[in-house]
């Protein structure tokens, strides 16, 4: 299969004072195929919302690569790159409070993007805008209200139709139910499910919801200080970790089950993520690891497959498992 | 007797746009040594309840308009501020959500933990010191006789929730309260609190009270559980009870609008709608609007509550003439 996406050693690094540089993404290399769903899942400060705002060019690449059905991606965007790459690639936002500007009217932020590069005529705008609120599940009226009239997850729905009115292919979510409470995250979760059917999208899927991102997506990578350590189908990253971070990481994920609850009795992860400021040699988990060995402090394990379709970035992983 | 004993307690808030009626009609009971989880999405009044009977509700707007709430028998609603400041802190200590905002960003963390030390338990500064460097290696901060000389900003997520978590045990209180402890951190950081929190409550056998909306946090710590929708307690049970053989049908929806943790994948059953404005709480069930399963009654008349045993369920399915149940 042709991929739609391909990520190749791409670095996003912030320069943060004098020698001092932060390694948001550090050698992501990553495919995605047309059609599916990649969840992408770490801690706060991994780098995964990092990785998706530059995928959809809001941030200049450091270094490395993005194809886009073959087409390298611009390192930094220019006005016209984003006019011509935003009807390719949308980003539906974490917060739908502040995702939104509070001074337009629901139909002008939905139609400011297709009116801009000119993908609906002027007199077609109130019957498009119109349409997509009702396939966003709101009604024609809600278009001349302003977000602050709307609760958590209708404005999240006025994202999401923000993004799917520009008609990617290509769409990043970053964490787009965290802030959202549960009853509600359902509801935009089937929403989303059924807009990627209807209009054959394909979703990076940003979360640390793991058990949300492993029902959502067809594979999954997990992200540890700008580099992804495993990856792999959702259902074999999750039942089947092979990364000791991984294999923490959802064992501490609480599961809605008190007798298997009952059971657990792993003991929680040790330590907090580092700040990714001059990063040494070695494997980046290497301080929180219980599995840790001498290589692991000196080498830097890439991302190798141990069988097809399940990668791992980790020493202690013999291939063929 | 229980530890705490709140009885139909109703709250309110005066606003420009009308009454609020954010907690109406709540009935709770916390044992000693036992873990209470109060379940719920935002608005539905989980935080509105346990602030309200620790008089941390600003007042005006907000003013309790009904119901009792006993701790250790003594009645709080109503009582002076002099008293409650003689329960806070030494009887009930309480951990806030958001442990950025609820520090004082300039006191260092010893002066904070500190504080509650020197007014309740009349300890000299030094005594008081080392007893907050204890209570800091307690909640497992590394290096804690350095770390406790610094300021809020210098600490991570987790780190503040464990400063916050050793203010609050500070005194050994009978009964702890966390609001939302974990909702701000990562799910290996809430791990670890969830660890700390039930290593204390083991060694103290404090009654804890712990507000959240998620189930896994629930599974995890629970013994009962409070299921609260639109004001009020509509599930209340074990947490084996409420989670195996719901009483209501919002309890249900809740645990099938997430994903399984099994292969099988069951599509997410969402609860369609949003709960219902409490400027003008609907005449019957909170839930009508949403419930899959309403019947007329529900619409007009809002149901009671039907125990078995201790499992309460406030639906009307439980009414000897409704057909099948939940």
């Amino acid at each position: 299969m042709i991929p739609l996406l391909e990520i190749v050693n791409l670095k996003k690094h912030f320069k943060i004072g004098k020698n001092k540089t932060l390694h948001a993404v550090d050698g992501v290399t990553l495919t995605i195929y047309p059609n599916e769903i990649v969840g992408l899942v770490g801690e706060s400060g991994c780098g995964k919302s990092t990785l998706g705002r530059t995928l959809a060019g809001l941030y200049e690449k450091t270094e490395g690569k993005v194809l886009y059905k073959g087409e390298a991606l611009p390192q930094q965007y220019s006005p016209k790159d984003f006019a011509r790459l935003s009807s390719e690639i949308q980003m539906i936002f974490q917060d739908p409070y502040s995702s939104l500007n509070p001074r337009m009217t629901v139909s002008e932020i939905i139609a400011e993007g297709p009116k801009l590069v000119g993908l609906w005529r002027a007199e077609e705008i109130s019957a498009k805008v119109q349409m997509w609120l009702e396939r966003v599940g709101l009604s024609a009226e809600h278009g001349s209200r302003y977000p602050h009239e709307f609760s958590g997850g209708q404005r999240q729905r006025i994202g999401i139709a923000r993004a799917l009115a520009m008609e990617p292919k290509f769409v990043v979510c970053d964490e787009p139910i965290s802030a959202l409470d549960v009853s509600i995250q359902a509801q935009i979760i089937n929403l989303l499910a059924e807009l990627k059917n209807k209009f054959g999208l394909t979703l990076l899927f940003i979360a640390h919801d793991l058990s949300m991102v492993r029902y959502v997506s067809n594979r999954m990578a997990v992200m540890y200080l700008g580099s992804v350590v495993e990856l792999g189908e959702s259902d074999e990253v999750f039942f089947n970790p092979q990364h000791p971070y991984t294999q923490l990481l959802i064992g501490s994920n609480p599961e809605p089950d008190p007798e298997k609850e009952r059971l657990r009795n792993q003991p929680p992860l040790q330590g907090e993520i580092p700040t990714p400021v001059n990063l040494v040699n070695g494997c980046r988990f290497a301080g929180r690891c219980p599995k840790v060995i001498d290589r692991c402090r000196a080498e830097t394990p890439v991302l190798r497959e141990i069988r097809s379709g399940h990668s791992v970035a980790c020493h202690l992983v013999p291939e063929g498992r | 007797m229980s530890l705490l004993n709140i009885r139909d307690l109703q709250v309110e808030f005066s606003t420009y746009g009308g009454k609020v009626r954010a907690v109406r009609g709540v009935n709770l009971e916390v044992e000693k040594g036992k873990t209470l989880a109060i379940v719920g999405e935002s608005g539905c009044g989980k935080s509105v309840t346990v602030q309200s009977i620790l008089g941390l509700i600003p007042s005006p707007p907000g003013k309790i308009v009904g119901g009792s709430a006993k701790f250790n028998g003594v009645e709080m609603i109503g009582a002076s501020v002099s008293q409650l400041n003689k329960i806070r802190g030494k009887h009930i200590g309480m951990i806030f959500q958001d442990p950025m905002t609820s520090l004082n960003p300039t006191m260092t963390v010893a002066d904070q933990i500190m504080e509650t030390l020197l007014i309740h338990d009349n300890l000299s500064e030094s005594e008081a010191f080392s007893k907050a460097v204890k209570l800091l290696e307690e909640v497992q901060i590394p290096d804690a006789k350095n770390r406790i000389k610094q300021y809020p900003f210098q600490f991570s997520g987790g780190m503040r929730q464990r400063v916050m978590i050793a203010m609050a045990i500070a005194c050994e209180p009978e009964l702890l309260i966390a609001d939302e402890p974990t909702t701000a951190l990562d799910v290996t950081i809430q791990a670890q609190i969830l660890n700390v929190l039930r290593e204390l409550q083991k060694k103290n056998k404090m009654g804890l009270v712990i507000i959240t909306h998620d189930l896994g946090v629930v599974a995890r710590m629970a013994d009962e559980v409070a299921v609260m929708y639109a004001g009020q307690v509509i599930e209340r049970g074990t947490v084996d009870e409420v989670f195996y053989q719901s009483r209501h049908p919002y309890t249900l929806g809740l645990k099938q609008a997430l994903p399984s943790h099994s292969r099988t994948r069951a599509q997410l059953t969402s609860i369609e709608g949003a709960p219902p404005d409490l400027f003008a709480p609907p005449k019957g069930c909170g839930f009508y609007a949403r419930c899959k399963q309403a019947m007329k009654v529900c619409e007009m008349h809002s149901p009671p509550e039907y125990q078995e045993g201790q499992h309460m369920g406030r639906c009307w399915l439980h009414h000897p003439q409704a057909k099948g149940g939940v």
